[in-house]
């Protein structure tokens, strides 16, 4: 049962990968809702075909193998790491930050969104996501993403993957009411013995916590996400960047007074 | 500091328009900035090469936006959209100072505008002998201070804008902002001695363009040590050593630059003496290989992450 869609409060994904079965209904529905061509498919090595989140996948779910070559007995591997990927809807955005034409902004649901008539295509927010979610739609020449269903949200209808979900690994809500759920889902794993299993962008120590969080069963650079230490903002380079450049500039144009010092000299 | 930094992000294919971009905004800021130096440090036989500098900015610049708004997924309808936003409801100018892009694009336009008028000035002082200019010799010095400073943002921002990301090698280091500032100085340096055969008169500053270039060049080598140092702690030194050949051209660019501070060539317009051809062909290899030196540099910095 979706809940009541309001303006002005935060919503989210929570994604539970302890019940994620990849069978990609996620990105099925993702498509058909926000009409998205896809690739062609491509054939990797495991039952992904998908490859990666970009401007034509924003559901992508990711098929970790860790499955042993040679199993001495039966039952003994920890088998496939499944996860559905997709925009983590950053409360300090990454994109958002460097976007320079304001194309970027956060809804009246909390949710990070590109607008396609401001985007120029810049790619500024491609070399910031850290989670490389951001493609280009070659068709359009803007940025393209998950819009957390925006069109649907405005309708007062849920995000097409989490209702696609057949397992609710997939949960689409209130952050509030997510988070909740989150704390009983790992508690409850915890309890069955289950420790490995930790919640990713609950809280605020990965870019001011993400509104579409996780439930990971390995440490989030098994998944291909940074973790809290490597999770930093692109401005973060700004005061280094700018000193580094003013004592360059300072110590070059001393020098080039030095050099040039030799008034009229014949 | 991260040490080890992990880096799972998408590169954004910035490669050629942006490649000479970088090229061009470095030649165009360095040569305004070394004209202006040599204006105020420099004597009045100085002032042809400086006016060089001055006429060599304009086209650089003008081709600068046109790179950039090539680069763009919606080119020639939105490039404005860098400066005014029109989000429906939030319509107005866009200006991020933590964004250098957005800085840039800024900075971009007035400095092409110090650029234009300087680019006038000159003309009016060459061919309509106004020896002040057009805006007087206190005004046009002041005039000219104040365009520099502009330029050396222009010059050092696209290396910054790199490092303002998530991606391997850029947000690795604090050290893109300088290194691009000394290298397009020098490159600014190594323009105006090659051009100086089409001004002969500028040929008296020939030997402390030289000299300047040496010391832009040491300059230069400390902050690649610094660039190749924070990259290495990060863990992305691998990535951009995949570039070698491309790094053995910048060194051999610094290294031809640096044996200008040891032995300054000995160019001015003092006679025909017939130590000058030989010496001004070495000339014109030493600012060849400097200028292939500040796109290569540009290259690998580029490509590394990509």
């Amino acid at each position: 049962m979706a809940p009541t869609i309001k303006a002005g409060e935060s919503y989210g994904f929570f994604t539970d990968t302890s019940i994620c079965i990849g069978c990609k209904a996620c990105e099925v529905a993702c498509k058909e809702w926000n009409q998205l061509e896809g690739n062609s498919p491509n054939f990797l090595d495991s039952f992904d075909n998908t490859g990666q989140l970009d401007a034509q996948n924003w559901r992508h779910v990711k098929m970790l193998d860790q499955v042993p070559d040679q199993s001495i007995t039966s039952g003994n591997g920890t088998a496939w790491l499944l996860m559905s990927d997709v925009c983590k809807h950053c409360k300090h955005a990454s994109c958002m930050e460097v976007c320079p034409t304001g194309a970027i902004i956060r809804t009246e649901f909390d949710t990070v969104f590109i607008q396609q008539d401001v985007c120029n295509g810049c790619r500024n927010c491609i070399a910031a996501c850290p989670y490389s979610v951001i493609g280009m739609n070659q068709q359009t020449g803007t940025a393209h993403k998950c819009t957390l269903c925006y069109d649907r949200l405005q309708a007062g209808k849920q995000p097409a993957c989490a209702q696609a979900c057949p397992t609710q690994s997939i949960q689409f809500g209130p952050l509030a009411d997510l988070q909740k759920a989150a704390d009983v889902r790992l508690e409850a794993l915890h309890t069955q013995g289950v420790t490995q299993a930790q919640l990713y962008g609950r809280d605020d120590k990965v870019y001011g916590g993400l509104n579409a969080f996780f439930l990971l069963m390995d440490k989030p650079e098994t998944y291909g996400l940074p973790n809290a230490e490597n999770a930093g903002l692109p401005s973060r380079n700004n005061i280094g960047g700018y000193l580094g450049a003013l004592v360059t500039g300072v110590v070059a144009v001393v020098a080039g007074l030095v050099a040039f010092r030799r008034r009229g000299a014949a | 500091m991260i040490l080890l930094a992990e880096h799972f992000v998408r590169a954004p294919q910035w490669l050629w328009y942006i490649l000479f971009y970088f090229f061009l905004a470095g030649l165009a800021a360095g040569s305004y900035v070394l004209a202006t130096i040599l204006r105020v440090a420099g004597g009045p036989r100085d002032e042809p090469a400086a006016r060089l500098g001055y006429y060599i900015a304009l086209p650089a610049t003008l081709l600068c936006p046109i790179l950039l708004t090539a680069d763009l997924g919606v080119s020639w309808s939105r490039f404005w959209h860098m400066l005014i936003d029109t989000t429906p409801g939030e319509t107005g100018l866009n200006f991020k100072y933590w964004s250098p892009m957005s800085v840039g694009v800024w900075a971009l336009l007035v400095f092409g505008f110090f650029v234009a008028v300087s680019a006038l000035d000159t003309w009016a002082r060459d061919r309509q002998g106004r020896a002040n200019g057009l805006l007087g010799a206190g005004g046009g010095r002041i005039f000219n201070i104040v365009g520099s400073v502009i330029g050396l943002f222009v010059l050092s921002y696209t290396g910054v804008l790199l490092s303002v990301s998530n991606q391997p090698v850029w947000s690795d280091t604090w050290a893109l902002g300088g290194l691009f500032l000394a290298s397009g100085l020098s490159g600014a340096a190594a323009l105006i001695t090659l051009l100086v055969r089409y001004r002969p008169e500028a040929s008296f500053s020939l030997e402390r363009l030289r000299l300047a270039d040496g010391y832009f060049a040491i300059l230069e080598l400390a902050l690649l040590v610094a660039f190749f140092a924070t990259v290495a702690i990060a863990g992305s030194a691998g990535r951009t050593l995949t570039w070698l050949p491309l790094w053995i051209l910048v060194l051999v660019g610094i290294g031809a630059s640096m044996l200008g501070v040891r032995r300054p060539a000995r160019l001015q317009a003092s006679g025909e003496s017939v130590a000058v051809a030989p010496v001004a062909m070495e000339a014109t290899v030493v600012s060849i290989l400097v200028l292939l030196a500040v796109l290569a540099m540009r290259a690998a910095v580029i490509f590394s992450a990509q």
